[in-house]
């Protein structure tokens, strides 16, 4: 401000006017302490991209602790957004600007900006104390290492000081308003209109005017502040992409997932029952359905996963479509309530967002690690179907593809959705409702001829029969059943019929199921193969070695129980095979154990999405050297 | 439920299912009882649910002739909410042993007291694990030897209808197997009862632990160590109704006296309506040798249920904002379009 007022001819029109700069994306990540708004801040910026009609992906990074001590390495939060004019597949790999709240963010987040970057940072909070909790002797304003970026330092903590001088609000609250200040630069910087946040400040803080007047008043002090201050000889342009016309809306992956909970049971026009333990990155499924009750979802926080797997085993047997969702550690607490479903048949969905583990891990960071327990962890043979969205928005419509498999085979289904895919946010092209198709969910109701395990010749499916229907009294139990009759049986072939019934039942889905479909060529060259949140990456990488000429391809398996029955063929019609995983090779393991193919891994276990470039580069390791392969048609 | 009266026999709810205790097991005569009691609710079959965990009570669920699920070990109380939150129009039971329900299921089992779900849970108390061939369970007596306790077991154990007042379970009652007539009387409270109902049931186990309430059934010793529990009566007990059980008021404790003693006591009436759950929890610690075995209800109190309460807040959202549509849902929020 001061150095505004001290330019020559203040007046209006004399002042230079910055060029504006058109770019294609840009990647900004905030990063902050936990009480410095980070997540809101990115959440702010990112509706601004969309209604700006841009394409966006958004990676939230945050810690488990909701405050570790003020200004610690350990409490640092970040938001990481891409925007562009162009289709994005990710977050981005390196922001192109850094805004960094205190020393401790700039500690652990400096080595992500690339030399040139914008870093652009609140001077005011490099103070000794601060410092000394990052573990820097020296500032680093002060000690050239900043050299090699494009600083922009300012001290948002005066700034927001003497905006609000006479409000009212203590020095703490006051201090609480510097994110809206930094937004407010950077809707400048990036030539976004202020009405629309405006608005929305008003609306998120309308229980408390004085607050919202005050995030008001620095957000647009910020803005004029990028006009005035003279500390940018650039603003930026990203033009809005070229989107699918229609309605769309901005979504989390675990937005979607419950949306898509709801959705189902509107489809299917029968009840919805969601039990959950809350658990990080899981919960906010459970508050989002809270605040849908009315739509027939009972929501139920049960005591425990184990409780909130039975309670939905319950609401099934009655009749409910029922969903009970958890991360890793409660996986683990539910398998024997699964294993309980598959020996009912009756249907279940479970969803595992998945985290870094073993153990408690790291709660708040992405990982694929749970195939296998999935698959295997639960007493003798114990199959389920599993599927795994790729992105956000997929995992509405995964979400209630799990509800259609499971009611219509009888059987549990896992979902398994990952902390980057449920805090993730991307724009959602809202499906035209007439495109969804209604689910017929089939309750047995005549007596004639009803027997517990009577079987659906084609599914396998036993019947839904629910009590409260006259003439169907029976009992069902997790000991081994005779098939048919449901009597209790220790008959060894019984046994050993029903292990591959149960088996077959989940097997036979694959027959319902639409071919996968590869991106690139049909055959030759490297395939690249995977499955869950990763999509993003893996697609981009692809895209990025395609447009140098070389044959990459892409699978991305959104059905991983059972497989596509195309799987196989298409792992054969490539001369390679490269399978990328967010954990130690599980998915590699199956697909060579089941098609005997050489298939190579590219594994990463450090609770952070795959970058577009670690994938780009480890394919490149498989391709011919020197030869860039010719794109076959 | 249906409006037409229902009658059904007690041959309606035996199952075909061939019944699998050994021989002399009190679970026998409990589901004697409870098919007998049955018919009498006017409550149509196809209505009824009987939910167990893991262990020999747990079978029980197959040889009834209603809708029945044999679950997994200690979470019939979980399954059995589910349940009842999804199907409200049902009577749903649930069927326990002591292992089940307080050891492994503890926390299944206080959480839905807590609750107060329209549950009607019989915990049938051997004091043992029958189904594993008798190890210790929570509720043996200090001292016991088992196959896993063979110089006897060091914890004390749970007093299963304090832990259910600690609860501040809405009902809670306690019989003995043979006490036939008691026992069906008990069945019918607790079907009557609205929210979720706790009664323990006194039941031997020939097999593992022989004997163990001997002297609550005992021709002889019975008066002496049963304690008969009746609304608005005095504690008294005895071949002649000459003992009596009195509240020492200075120190808020109860003790075994003589009617008519002047011994600083007095004899309190008892009240199972009692919105304080502290007399019946000094009741439900009473036990042998130095007291008798209350039996009967302790504690019956109305409270809305969870269930009823769940739906009302769904109910309210309904009428605040509509009962909401697919196209609400998903074009409701802060949406763009791009045309
Ligand atoms: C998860 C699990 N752990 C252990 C067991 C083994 N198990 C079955 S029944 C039982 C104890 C049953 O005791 P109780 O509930 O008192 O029933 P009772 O057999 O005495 O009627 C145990 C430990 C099991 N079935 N499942
Ligand atoms: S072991 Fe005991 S409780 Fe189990 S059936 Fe035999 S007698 Fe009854
Ligand atoms: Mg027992």
């Amino acid at each position: 401000m001061e150095r505004a007022s001290n330019s020559e001819g203040a007046g209006s029109g004399s002042k230079p006017v910055p060029a504006v700069e058109e770019l294609e994306s840009v990647v900004i990540r905030f990063v902050g302490d936990s009480g410095d708004g980070m997540q809101l801040t990115g959440a702010e910026f990112t509706r601004a991209a969309a209604l700006g009609g841009n394409d966006l992906a958004t990676y939230p990074d945050f810690p488990a602790e909701i405050r570790a001590p003020a200004g610690s390495l350990a409490g640092v939060s970040g938001f990481q957004l891409q925007f562009a004019s162009g289709a994005i597949f990710t977050a981005g790999d390196a922001p192109d600007v850094l805004v960094v709240m205190n020393p401790a963010a700039l500690k652990t987040n400096l080595a992500a900006l690339e030399p040139g970057g914008m870093l652009l940072l609140d001077a005011g909070a490099f103070k000794p104390k601060n410092l000394e909790l990052a573990g820097y002797e020296q500032s680093p304003l002060d000690d050239g290492s900043l050299a090699n970026y494009r600083l922009v330092s300012v001290d948002f903590s005066k700034q927001v000081a003497t905006a609000l001088q006479g409000s009212g609000l203590s020095t703490k609250e006051v201090q609480r308003t510097r994110n809206f200040f930094v937004l407010g630069l950077l809707f400048w910087l990036y030539q976004r209109p202020t009405k629309p946040e405006i608005d929305a400040i008003r609306r998120r803080f309308v229980r408390r005017a004085e607050i919202a007047d005050a995030n008001i008043k620095v957000f647009e002090i910020g803005y004029h502040f990028g006009e005035t201050a003279e500390l940018f000889q650039t603003r930026y342009r990203v033009p809005s992409a070229k989107l699918a016309k229609g309605h769309y809306r901005n979504v989390t992956g675990n937005e979607a997932t419950a949306l898509g909970i709801v959705a189902a049971g509107q489809l299917a026009g029968r009840p919805v029952f969601y039990a959950s333990y809350p658990i990080t990155p899981a919960s906010e499924i459970l508050h989002n359905l809270a605040g849908l009750v009315r739509y027939g979802v009972t929501v139920f926080q049960a005591e425990d996963e184990i409780a909130a797997v039975t309670s939905a085993i319950g609401a099934s047997f009655g009749g409910s479509i029922a969903v009970t969702g958890t991360s890793g550690p409660g996986f683990v607490l539910k398998q024997e309530g699964i294993g309980l479903a598959v020996a009912t048949e009756l249907p279940l969905v479970i969803i595992n967002v998945q985290r870094a583990g073993p153990s408690t891990g790291m709660p708040t960071k992405p990982e694929q690690a749970d195939l296998l327990l999935t698959l295997f962890g639960r007493n003798s043979e114990s199959p389920v179907a599993v599927l795994a969205p790729a992105t956000p928005v997929e995992c509405f419509e995964m979400t209630i593809e799990a509800v259609r498999l499971a009611t219509e085979h009888m059987c549990p289904v896992v979902l398994l959705s990952d902390g980057s895919l449920a805090n993730g946010s991307e724009p959602w092209l809202l499906p035209d409702l007439a495109e969804l198709k209604p689910m017929r969910l089939v309750y047995r109701t005549d007596p004639e001829g009803f027997a517990p395990y009577l079987r659906n010749p084609e599914t396998l499916a036993r019947p839904w029969a629910l009590p409260g229907t006259p003439g169907l009294e029976h009992r069902i139990g997790g000991l081994e059943k005779e098939d048919v009759s449901g009597s209790v049986s220790y008959d060894p072939i019984n046994h050993e019929h029903m292990v591959r019934t149960r088996q077959a039942k989940v097997d036979r889905i694959a027959r319902g199921l639409p071919p996968a479909e590869v991106f690139g060529g049909e055959e030759g060259g490297l395939l690249l193969v995977g499955w869950g949140g990763t999509y993003g990456a893996l697609h981009e990488a692809t895209r990025t070695l395609r447009a140098e000429g070389c044959a990459v391809s892409h699978l991305h398996l959104r059905y991983l129980n059972p497989l596509q029955s195309n799987v196989g063929e298409i792992l054969k019609a490539f001369e390679q095979v490269l399978v990328a995983e967010l954990n130690c090779g599980q998915l590699s393991m199956l697909l060579r154990d089941r098609f005997l193919v050489d298939a190579k891994r590219l594994n990463k276990v450090q609770g952070q999405p795959f970058q577009v470039r670690e994938i780009v580069s480890a394919a490149r390791a498989l391709l011919p050297k020197g030869v860039l392969r010719e794109l076959r048609a | 439920m249906s409006m037409e009266p229902i009658s059904l026999t007690r041959r309606d709810f035996v199952s075909k299912e061939a019944v699998r205790w050994c021989p002399g097991c009190g679970d026998y005569a409990i589901l004697a009882q409870m098919q007998r009691v049955m018919p009498e609710l006017g409550v149509a079959r196809e209505k009824i649910v009987f939910i167990s965990g893991i262990g020999c009570a747990s079978r029980f669920p197959y040889y009834m002739n209603t809708y029945g699920f044999h679950t997994i070990h200690g979470r019939a109380p979980a399954v059995a909410t589910g349940l009842r939150l999804a199907r409200p129009d049902l009577s749903v039971w649930v069927v326990t042993g002591d292992g089940d329900a307080l050891s492994i299921g503890g926390n299944h089992l206080i959480q839905t007291l807590r609750r107060n779900l329209d549950i009607k849970i019989l915990l049938f108390n051997n004091r043992v694990y029958g189904l594993t061939k008798g190890q210790f369970s929570p509720t043996a007596q200090k001292g016991m030897r088992t196959k896993s306790s063979p110089d006897g077991t060091v914890a004390r154990p749970f007093h299963t209808l304090a832990l259910a007042l600690g609860a501040e379970a809405t009902f809670v009652a306690r019989t003995v197997d043979t006490e036939v007539q008691h026992l069906q009387e008990m069945i019918r409270r607790m079907a009557n009862h609205k929210g979720t109902s706790l009664l323990e049931i006194y039941q031997n186990c020939p097999v593992f632990n022989d004997g163990a309430f001997e002297d609550l059934k005992d021709r002889k010793l019975k008066s002496d160590h049963l304690l008969v529990l009746e609304q608005g009566q005095t504690l008294r007990y005895g071949a002649k109704q000459e003992r009596v059980i009195k509240l020492n008021p200075m120190e808020a404790r109860l003790f075994a006296g003589k009617v008519g003693e002047d011994d600083g006591g007095v004899e309190v009436v008892h009240n199972e309506r009692a919105a304080d759950p502290t007399l019946a929890t000094l009741l439900s610690r009473l036990e042998g040798p130095e007291f008798p075995t209350p039996i009967g209800v302790l504690r019956a109190v109305e409270e809305p249920t969870f269930e009823e309460q769940t739906h009302a807040l769904a109910e309210a959202q309904r009428t605040r904002l509509g009962k909401g549509s697919l196209g609400e849902l998903l074009f409701g929020g802060e949406r763009w379009d791009v045309s």
